[in-house]
């Protein structure tokens, strides 16, 4: 089928079947889904420029439909989305603005191919470590520490002693997060993180969930469960903020973007209703893989330059 | 549990069901009568486009989202 804004022809099969996958993980994952989507739009021949722009679009609609899910189970920090929805936007602008240097320098599909690689594979390898620790560690503890199914809101993490660390820096102001159980961190600390997942997420599409989710968890000290509905919730004002900048430079295709979301809509529903059965490092262990996923078809585009 | 786990994934294939239905519609709808238009939009008034754009993607999600809640809540209702 011929899509006239971006001039692609893509199976509309195929693009709502990419958005149900990425729609779970999403639901599930607390992520766009980006590191799947964005290769997999690039897999059927559409420039870089366009899969991270429309990725972006269609993340929007489905972040509305996974974080209100995520709500209605207690697992969005509403004051910390919107502090990081600041430092989102304003390193989604930034990252957009390197596409625009790099749209006009002629190398944008070799660079950001490179960027995502690197990035997905240094993810991948830094969460199996990580969740693989904890998970060793939990087991050598009495068996009373175990969590049971949907009550798994409390979470370890191998990398908590940094995490404490970070939380002791006394950068004014400090603020509270009760609802995520954290009492006192720096607003930079926050600002931050959302400020680097942006820059992430105008640069390589999507919500940049892949860095933010972790960064949440591993930096800010926040439980699993509720990083992840946080950052859908997060997603949607970013990523809006995000389609629209990107939308006015010409890199959107809404056709591309709905037809995709109608797949994920579904998809995000089962993937947040899975997430009250797994406790927090074994939803961190799987995923894994998914970043490998992403990278692996970037590989295969960038050195085969092949198109579905 | 057993009569609990039908009931869902019954309740999931009626769901899926309605979304294909959708999704046939959808095809219709948005790429052939809004498509056209869409693409004008883009190319000529960029900012107008992306403002659309935003709206037409939440739109679909609200719209989808409520629709199928409001339908899970009919279907486990009659079978409760």
């Amino acid at each position: 089928m011929f899509f006239p804004i971006s001039g692609a022809h893509i199976s509309p099969i195929y693009l709502v079947i990419v958005g149900f996958l990425v729609g779970i993980l999403g639901g599930f994952f607390g992520v766009g889904g980006s590191f799947i989507a964005g290769p997999a739009l690039r897999l059927v021949g559409l420039d870089w420029n366009f899969a991270v722009g429309t990725d972006l679009a269609h993340i929007v609609g489905k972040s509305v439909v996974a974080a209100k899910r995520h709500r209605a189970l207690g697992n969005v920090d509403l004051r910390l989305g919107l502090i990081m929805a600041i430092g989102t936007i304003a390193g989604a602008e930034a990252g957009a603005q390197l596409i625009q240097m790099l749209k006009r320098a002629g190398n944008v599909n070799l660079i950001v191919s490179i960027v995502a690689i690197v990035v997905y594979l240094s993810i991948s390898a830094f969460m199996l470590w990580e969740s693989q620790k904890t998970l060793r560690s939990q087991k050598r503890r009495s068996s009373k520490e175990k969590v049971k199914g949907a009550i798994a809101k409390r979470d370890k993490s191998a990398f908590g002693p940094a995490t404490r660390a970070i939380q002791r820096l006394k950068i004014w102001p400090m603020i509270a997060l009760p609802t995520s159980g954290v009492k006192a961190i720096s607003l930079w600390m926050i600002l931050l993180v959302a400020f680097v997942g942006g820059v992430f997420g105008g640069f390589l599409g999507g919500g940049a969930g892949y860095i933010r989710m972790p960064s949440m968890v591993y930096v800010l000290g926040i439980p699993t469960h509720l990083a992840v509905g946080t950052d859908l919730f997060e997603i949607i004002i970013s990523a809006s903020y995000g389609t629209l900048t990107h939308a006015i430079k010409g890199n959107v295709d809404i056709l591309i973007a709905l037809v995709m979301h109608t797949g994920a809509a579904i998809g995000a529903q089962i993937g947040a209703i899975s997430t009250q059965y797994f406790a927090g490092p074994k939803i961190r262990l799987a995923f894994v893989p998914l970043p490998l996923i992403g990278a692996a078809i970037v590989i295969y585009t960038l050195f085969t330059g092949h198109k579905l | 549990m057993k009569q609990g786990t039908a009931r869902t994934l019954r309740a999931f294939a009626i769901e899926l069901g309605i979304y294909a239905l959708l999704v046939t519609g959808y095809f219709f709808l948005v790429l052939h009568l809004l498509g056209g238009w869409l693409y004008g939009l883009e190319v000529h008034h960029r900012y107008t486009y992306a403002s659309v754009a935003i709206l037409l993607i939440i739109g679909q999600a609200v719209v989808l989202e409520s629709v199928t809640t409001l339908l899970l809540r009919l279907i486990r209702g009659r079978s409760e």
